[in-house]
């Protein structure tokens, strides 16, 4: 079937009529900067609003999982790994960016294999990698820790930060929040396949809708949403059939479950959620950077005035926090949402709306 | 020869010399040079216009260039855009004692290359090694001059209302080549850049005496919406047709699987231009005949506004385009 676009955002337009106000959150973070980049919001009627929950992996990350990683990255005889978007959260007066001015050995990598290869080229360092995200990193990461266990690697460990999504939404939306219906995250849900997200339905009574990335997959799954919500049904649709099937991808999530278990972690922004993190099992313990080395605490407070909780709750969009786009740039960030292009301050900033 | 660059290299000495005469004059021999004089004397009359610019890339050698070719054509742009004819250059270099020679050869191999391509002659050098640690294998600064041919009409580099934007290639090439080699990313094929000298395309707009150029630049680092938002004035708009932005299928994926806007990324092998509606088709047929205006296509206009730039889908929405920010850094996948 071709989708035309310009129809599916009249049809949005006709349905909108018939509600009041409708607020739909996204939680993922290339949805959120998708919906920017692509300008939705400035197509959508102005009572259908589209708010960012806490979709992003970097901006999620506690401040104390970044002060483990700015403490560990410091130590002479370490290379500490990460994603390139984690290198400018700020902790304190420090980031791990600032760390690698000052000459600290800290390298971008897209895979955690690449800390692994890494490891094998420089046996007298101890390499670490930084895991964050959700189900679509955690295979990546209990791969390469597979492999460490199995290739008996002494000098790799892993700094585990990992996250899953269905805690964190039942969590956040168990009191609605004002929220009307959810747009699910669809890299998230090709993992875990899309009956995952049928809690949402049945436990927290929301209509969603897993969509895909284009513009016109991100407005198909609105125009379903205002559907179910015009015809008062409950249901978590699939929009991103090509993609994501019913039970997921199972070679993953057992990678997952051989290799990690389940365990409460902090959200910035959501504080402590039981069962939502990911640590390894006994097995694979020896693993743990947080275990390997000592680690220095160095909480630091949010910056005076700085929203991102909020926004990550969805209570907010950047546009309230007095610092965007002041005091608080990609450049300079002051908080986490600034940092990751899948941030969404940064990505509001990157594409204001004209 | 030895294989390696040592200290002495660096000392005016005989291996100094040697240096000179069997890797440097070989490649680029010319007149203004092979004297060996303190300082080139050339010959010229009129306004000149003069720039210098430093490369230090990592790694040296990219698909689709190296050091050595970027820092004649950076250097040959900046003099095509002013709207001069690139005449002369100077390659002074730094070299990280251990650099291998056969690294230093393909260097000054490429150098020469792109100079001839481009039109130029290396005029003067210098080369001084440091220790090793001291510098990232080599950095080159090359200075350029340029002429402005009798009748040439120096563009004012101020847009207009009304003007069409104009880009000469496809976009965000040599940003995303760069960044593939140096993260190991694994983009296969491997992404190549675009560098290349570009004073061909600019000479070519103005052996037509009737077409008007109001303002062209090479959009480098910050890529694309770096230069639209330097150009923007507080009486006018910049809009971007978005799908009608050239750029290769491949670098695009990058672009989309790495959460990087095309239009941020650093040209070496594209300009910009904004020229008057009545001529822009011309301009534009005139670059596509040429070898590195094969892509060139319209990709907005001016038009009276208050000082933004934004960019249309072919949906109708609207996205506010913004002065690049800090590295750019590859997002979590």
């Amino acid at each position: 079937m071709k989708y035309n676009i310009k129809d599916i955002i009249e049809a949005i337009k006709r349905l909108a009529d018939n509600f009041d106000k409708i607020n739909i959150m996204e939680v993922c973070g290339t949805h959120t900067a998708n919906i920017q980049k692509y300008g939705i919001p400035s197509i959508l009627p102005d009572n259908i609003r589209l708010i960012s929950g806490p979709g992003c992996p970097v901006c999620v990350t506690s401040q104390e999982d970044i002060s483990r990683a700015v403490s560990i990255a410091d130590k002479d005889d370490v290379i500490f790994t990460c994603f390139g978007d984690m290198m400018r959260v700020p902790c304190g007066n420090k980031s791990l960016y600032s760390l690698r001015e000052g000459g600290s050995d800290i390298r971008i990598v897209t895979s955690p294999m690449d800390a692994l290869q890494i490891s094998l080229e420089n046996p007298q360092k101890q390499v670490v990698y930084f895991g964050i995200g959700f189900e679509t990193t955690a295979p990546h990461t209990a791969a390469l820790i597979e492999e460490a266990y199995k290739q008996n690697i002494k000098n790799i460990s892993v700094l585990n930060s990992h996250k899953t999504m269905p805690p964190a939404i039942t969590s956040l939306l168990k009191n609605k929040c004002g929220i009307d219906a959810l747009l699910c995250p669809g890299h998230v849900a090709v993992i875990t396949g899309s009956d995952a997200f049928s809690f949402i339905p049945e436990k927290l009574k929301l209509p969603a809708a897993i969509a895909g990335f284009e513009a016109y997959e991100i407005l198909a799954a609105i125009l379903s949403l205002l559907s179910m919500l015009k015809g008062n049904i409950t249901e978590c649709i699939n929009m991103y059939p090509g993609a994501v099937t019913k039970t997921g991808n199972q070679t993953a999530l057992k990678l997952i479950n051989s290799v990690m278990e389940p365990c409460d972690a902090v959200w910035r922004g959501l504080g402590n959620i039981p069962n939502s993190g990911l640590k390894f099992r006994y097995k694979y313990a020896a693993f743990d950077a947080s275990k390997r080395f000592k680690i220095t605490k160095s909480i630091s407070e949010e910056p005076n005035g700085c929203l991102c909780s909020q926004i990550l709750r969805g209570e907010n969009l950047p546009f309230d926090c007095k610092h965007f786009s002041i005091n608080c740039t990609p450049d300079n960030p002051l908080g986490p949402c600034m940092v990751s292009s899948e941030g969404s301050c940064s990505a509001y900033y990157r594409y204001k709306t004209v | 020869m030895e294989h390696k660059i040592t200290m002495s290299h660096g000392s005016g000495g005989e291996k100094y010399r040697e240096l000179v005469q069997e890797i440097f004059l070989p490649a680029y021999c010319n007149e203004y040079l092979s004297p060996l004089t303190d300082s080139a004397i050339l010959a010229g009359e009129g306004k000149i216009a003069m720039t210098t610019d430093s490369y230090v890339v990592k790694p040296l050698f990219f698909p689709g260039g190296n050091i050595g070719n970027m820092s004649v054509s950076g250097t040959v742009n900046d003099l095509a855009v002013s709207g001069a004819l690139p005449k002369y250059i100077s390659v002074g270099m730094i070299i990280e004692a251990g650099l291998e020679i056969k690294v230093l050869k393909r260097i000054v191999d490429s150098i020469a290359d792109t100079a001839k391509k481009a039109g130029v002659k290396i005029v003067t050098g210098d080369t001084k090694v440091v220790e090793s640690k001291s510098a990232d294998g080599i950095f080159i600064n090359t200075a350029g001059v340029g002429v402005f041919p009798s009748g040439r009409k120096i563009p004012s580099q101020k847009i207009k209302a009304g003007d069409k934007i104009i880009v000469s290639g496809c976009i965000a090439s040599h940003g995303m080549a760069v960044m593939n080699a140096r993260n190991n990313l694994g983009f296969l094929p491997p992404i190549e850049s675009d560098a290349a000298p570009l004073g061909n395309l600019v000479s070519a707009i103005f052996k037509h005496d009737d077409y008007i150029v109001h303002a062209m630049r090479d959009p480098t680092r910050g890529g694309v919406a770096a230069t639209l938002c330097e150009w923007v004035t507080s009486g006018t708009d910049i809009v971007i047709y978005q799908k009608s932005i050239p750029i290769r299928s491949d670098v695009s994926a990058a672009c989309r699987l790495l959460g990087l806007d095309p239009l941020h990324i650093a040209n070496e092998g594209v300009i910009l231009f904004s020229v008057p509606e009545n001529c822009a088709n011309d301009v534009l047929s005139v670059l596509r005949k040429e070898e590195y205006g094969k892509y060139s296509a319209i990709i907005g206009e001016v038009r009276e506004g208050s000082g933004t730039v934004s960019a249309i889908t072919d949906f109708g929405s609207k996205t506010r385009i913004m002065m690049p920010k800090g590295e750019i850094l590859p997002r979590i996948c």
